[in-house]
């Protein structure tokens, strides 16, 4: 790669994981060709935008991050005001040629802005630039949990507390944070939508409600279960293919490919994620400046976010959520997502060795 | 100085997010050591559990189809009804030995080949978990064989349907049209989750326009089923929306009245109401029993349908495209009233009618259908005894570009826009048309076989009785439609003067009240006047020499003229307008005029 600056290691896990994903996309439609073509497809673009944000300064987000914050304020506007309803929710853009959830790139967008804020700032944080943060963060937090997406709004806070964290808070102001969140909770509890509800509810137990909000769980652990150790086999899997497991492709792929791969398949799983985790936080710890350092921890840990919500939420101990699991589940928004967030990865790593050279 | 603090406060900082991403990671290790254990329980010490919850969870979503809504004539009598109908499903992931099952179960109830063909290319595209029909349309003595013999076989449903039929047989079949089962082709033309359990779609006619206002919307039932996929119980059970009924503007019995009228002869019938354009009849006759195709038509039956030489597959009413020979006659009149041309001002123009007319400086002589002439006559007299040569003459007079336009207007030569699938547009020829389609000039001769709707001029039975419609409203827009409101297409109103349309009207009238009208036959014993006009429209175009010789009975039933006949009726207040029109029926007036007048006696007597 002399022209090309992308990080080979980054390239190589990510597109291992994407194999994975194809793979497992194809059993879980039943072998549906059209499936994987639409699903090369959406690769093939976040892949292009991937390596072209890669080679951009990571300055040159940072001078950004005001604007991006600002249009993807004025998205999330734009689909409360005219966003198509999908599944019961409003969380989608029509664009023409594509549909687009643009709650997804504020799951970038935030962090980047954050990391902005932060940085290049007297340590420890005084607390007025806490504040600053925590309200850049509750803007697009609530307009999200209006549409309502409860799964998305919670990984974009998580996502912009997670470069508060990286900042360098006081461990006490931390634990008083943590403290009264916790105190939040019943709080919480009210505004939750029913449905909301009921799907913490039924995590607890999920037995209670077998043919409604606790279906999703006990088929999704009795396909993981059933996988055993070593799987039952590519295109095997039965109880995947019952047409229960509902967003069998989407958010609920994991119980297909636990079902086919068994546990050596999920721990090697586990293994391509926590590489790419070390390889990102490699990166940010040797990052140039503090901006990079920032926005490379804020996307490895949305990423990280990502994975344990998805397979908590599919092996039954997170409540169930839309969040899909990077790289693997069927789907564009949050693949493209993702990419970008790794090409900006990329262009911090290869500004660092600008730094070294 | 600034530039070095920065550096060391770029080192602290820089040795605090080392620390913190050590938190992190740590943290990262916990939460993934903690999804291992999870993952560890579920798949390793709790597998012996889960498997056999995955062996027996026979629990399935099964879908329940929703019933096809009912096709009614404009009384409610129905017209596609849903019958209960068995039949004999497979779940392939059930069955153990595919070959032996059908051996077995073909000892016990008929199984073709076709079935078997069907049954295969179906489990090639489903999922090994969805039962495939293999049988419907089971007698009530092979559903007891079966229900008898079920407990031998694995992977066997019977299932009670509901399967349409229609009871006018072929009364309805070019009009309400058929189901048949649902292909992949038609499955790409709907949202597959609607059509998920569904077995029919609409393949032609009302059923195929109408299909997804008809099919309704489908539900699930939770069942538990058994190791070899017996029914234990139901646990959920969701009702599914029934189609859409659809009433048509048609009346069963008016309909029955014009298929009976044509008897063995082919022919297209179209009866609508002027002032709402509602159709009241539509028949296309021979026609075919829809029922079969329901139940899967055999390729043989399918091919004698093909072959039959009356076409009973064919819809003439809306593909059927017929020279419109002198039912063109009134229009041509009144292009020529409104031109005011000399010959046809008022009832003073007159022309000398003396059997044949000839173009000047040329030899050919164009026939009156009168060998011997009419003598003098008016246009009056010229459509109430449908004198060629009046219309030869007017025709010149015109040219053909202004009659283009003026038939154009009243619909001929586009389609109606009735919403019964493919519809054929006619011909209306001009100058123009001619040049770009043949890239010849247009020949006088041409211009005056036009003026008595021969040469190029084709039409259909729907624009015919069409046309006829907007005659008798004189001038206004009439939309055929089928289903209220469905046809949207607005046409510009015909103008013509109060006098134009009467002279033409009264004209008409006189066709069949008249003492020298050419349908004075149905116009005895009437209580009510019609409005009409007879036409006979040439299919072999008889070269001069043949004519001459008069040798029209050795000539063979396929090569006879067409009969067709145009009215309204009762004039003063048009209730129907009616086109006949009898494939190789002979004349105008003794074949196609009875029809039209039972159609009317009929409709009367039923208001």
């Amino acid at each position: 790669m002399k022209s090309l600056r992308v990080d080979g290691l980054l390239l190589v896990i990510l597109l291992a994981l994407m194999v994975v994903g194809l793979a497992v996309s194809y059993s879980a439609s039943g072998g549906n060709v059209a499936v994987v073509k639409g699903q090369l497809v959406r690769i093939g673009i976040g892949l292009l935008l991937m390596v072209m944000v890669a080679q951009l300064p990571p300055h040159f987000f940072y001078r950004l991050a005001p604007l991006l914050f600002l249009f993807g304020l004025l998205l999330l506007v734009a689909v409360e005001l005219a966003g198509d309803v999908g599944k019961g929710a409003q969380r989608w853009l029509d664009l023409g040629i594509m549909r687009f959830q643009p709650s997804e790139l504020s799951k970038l967008i935030v962090p980047l802005m954050i990391a902005r804020y932060l940085s290049e700032r007297p340590q420890p944080l005084p607390w007025i630039y806490l504040a600053g943060a925590l309200l850049l963060i509750a803007l697009p937090v609530v307009l999200i949990l209006r549409q309502p997406d409860l799964g998305t709004a919670l990984l974009v806070m998580a996502s912009g507390l997670a470069v508060i964290f990286f900042a360098g808070i006081s461990w006490r102001l931390m634990a008083t944070g943590t403290g009264l969140a916790l105190a939040m909770i019943p709080v919480v509890w009210h505004f939750m939508h029913d449905y909301q509800r009921r799907r913490v509810l039924t995590l607890m137990d999920p037995s209670s409600d077998p043919l409604g909000a606790g279906y999703h769980i006990i088929q999704s652990t009795i396909a993981i279960g059933s996988g055993g150790v070593y799987g039952k086999g590519w295109m095997n899997g039965t109880q995947a293919h019952l047409d229960f497991l509902p967003e069998s492709s989407t958010d609920f792929i994991f119980a297909v490919f636990a079902e086919e791969f068994g546990l050596v398949g999920c721990v090697a799983l586990l293994i391509l994620y926590l590489l790419l985790l070390l390889r990102g936080l490699q990166i940010s710890v040797t990052a140039g400046d503090g901006f990079g350092r920032l926005m490379a921890g804020a996307i490895v840990a949305i990423f990280f976010f990502y994975v344990v919500v998805n397979i908590g939420m599919v092996a039954g101990v997170l409540p169930v959520v839309g969040v899909p699991l990077p790289l693997i589940s069927y789907g564009g928004s949050s693949l493209v997502t993702l990419l970008l967030g790794f090409g900006v990865l990329m262009a911090i790593r290869n500004d660092q060795k600008m730094w070294t050279k | 100085m600034i530039r070095r603090e920065a550096l060391i406060d770029h080192r602290h900082d820089s040795r605090r997010y080392l620390i913190r991403a050590l938190v992190a990671l740590a943290g990262v290790m916990v939460v993934l050591l903690l999804l291992f254990i999870r993952l560890y329980f579920l798949q390793v010490v709790n597998y012996d559990h889960y498997a056999t919850a995955s062996r027996s969870n026979r629990l399935r979503l099964e879908v329940m189809p929703p019933v096809r809504g009912a096709i009614t004539d404009r009384h409610g009598e129905l017209l596609a009804v849903n019958v209960p109908a068995f039949s004999l499903s497979l779940v392939p992931e059930e069955i153990g030995d595919l070959d032996k099952l059908l051996a077995e179960l073909g000892q016990l109830i008929d199984i073709t080949e076709a079935d078997i063909a069907r049954f295969h290319e179906q489990r090639d595209r489903g999922r090994p978990f969805d039962a495939i029909v293999l049988r419907s349309h089971l007698s009530e003595q092979e559903r007891a064989l079966l229900a008898v013999n079920g407990h031998r076989f694995n992977g066997m449903r019977l299932d009670a349907d509901s399967v349409r039929s229609y009871p006018f047989g072929p009364l309805f079949a070019h009009l309400v049209g058929y189901v048949g089962r649902i292909s992949a082709k038609d499955l790409q033309k709907v949202d597959a989750d609607r059509y998920r359990g569904t077995r029919f779609y609409g393949k032609s006619g009302i059923e195929n326009v109408y299909e997804e206002t008809l099919h309704g919307e489908n539900s699930f039932r939770v069942v538990e089923r058994n190791a070899l996929g017996r029914e234990l119980r139901e646990l959920q059970r969701g009702v599914p929306q029934e189609g859409a009924p659809i009433q048509l503007t048609v009346d069963v019995g008016l309909q029955q009245v014009a298929a009976a009228a044509l008897g063995d002869q082919a022919g297209a019938i179209v009866a609508l109401e002027p002032a709402t354009g509602a159709i009241r009849a539509l028949v296309s006759w021979p026609a075919f029993d829809p029922n079969l195709f329901v139940r899967g038509i055999s390729s043989r039956a399918y091919q004698e349908l093909l072959n039959d030489p009356l076409r009973p597959l064919f819809n003439r009413v809306t593909q059927g495209q017929y020279p419109p020979g002198s039912t063109l006659k009134p229009f041509i009149g009144l292009a020529g009233l409104e031109a005011d041309n000399g010959i046809t001002s008022g009832r003073n123009g007159r022309v000398f009618c003396p059997g044949w007319f000839q173009l000047d400086g040329r030899e050919r002589k164009y026939r009156c259908w009168k060998r011997h002439g009419h003598g003098p006559l008016d246009l009056v007299d010229s459509i109430v005894q449908s004198c060629d040569v009046f219309f030869y003459q007017l025709a010149i007079k015109l040219g053909i570009d202004p009659i283009h336009d003026y038939l154009t207007r009243f619909g001929f030569g586009a389609p109606t826009g009735l919403n019964l699938g493919r519809e054929n547009r006619g011909l209306v020829p001009s100058s123009a048309w001619k040049r770009a389609k043949l890239g010849e000039p247009w020949y006088p001769g041409e211009t005056v076989i036009s003026g008595i709707g021969q040469g190029y001029n084709s039409a259909t039975a729907l624009q015919l009785a069409r046309a006829t419609a907007v005659l008798a409203l004189r001038g206004k827009d009439v939309r055929p439609h089928l289903v209220a409101g469905e046809n949207q297409r607005v046409t510009q109103p015909v103008k013509a003067t109060d006098s134009s349309w009467s002279t033409v009207i009264d004209a008409m009238t006189a066709v069949v009240h008249g003492s020298r009208g050419t349908a004075r036959a149905i116009g005895n014993d009437i209580d009510y006047q019609i409005a009409g006009k007879t036409g006979t429209a040439q299919v072999y175009q008889l070269s001069q020499a043949e004519d001459e010789k008069e040798n029209r009975g050795v000539i063979s039933k396929k090569l006879q003229d067409h009969a067709l006949f145009i009215a309204f009726a009762p004039v003063e207040t048009p209730e129907l307008a009616v086109a006949v029109i009898v494939e190789n029926g002979g004349s105008g007036s003794s074949t196609a005029a009875p029809i039209a007048r039972k159609l009317f006696d009929h409709y009367f007597a039923n208001q």
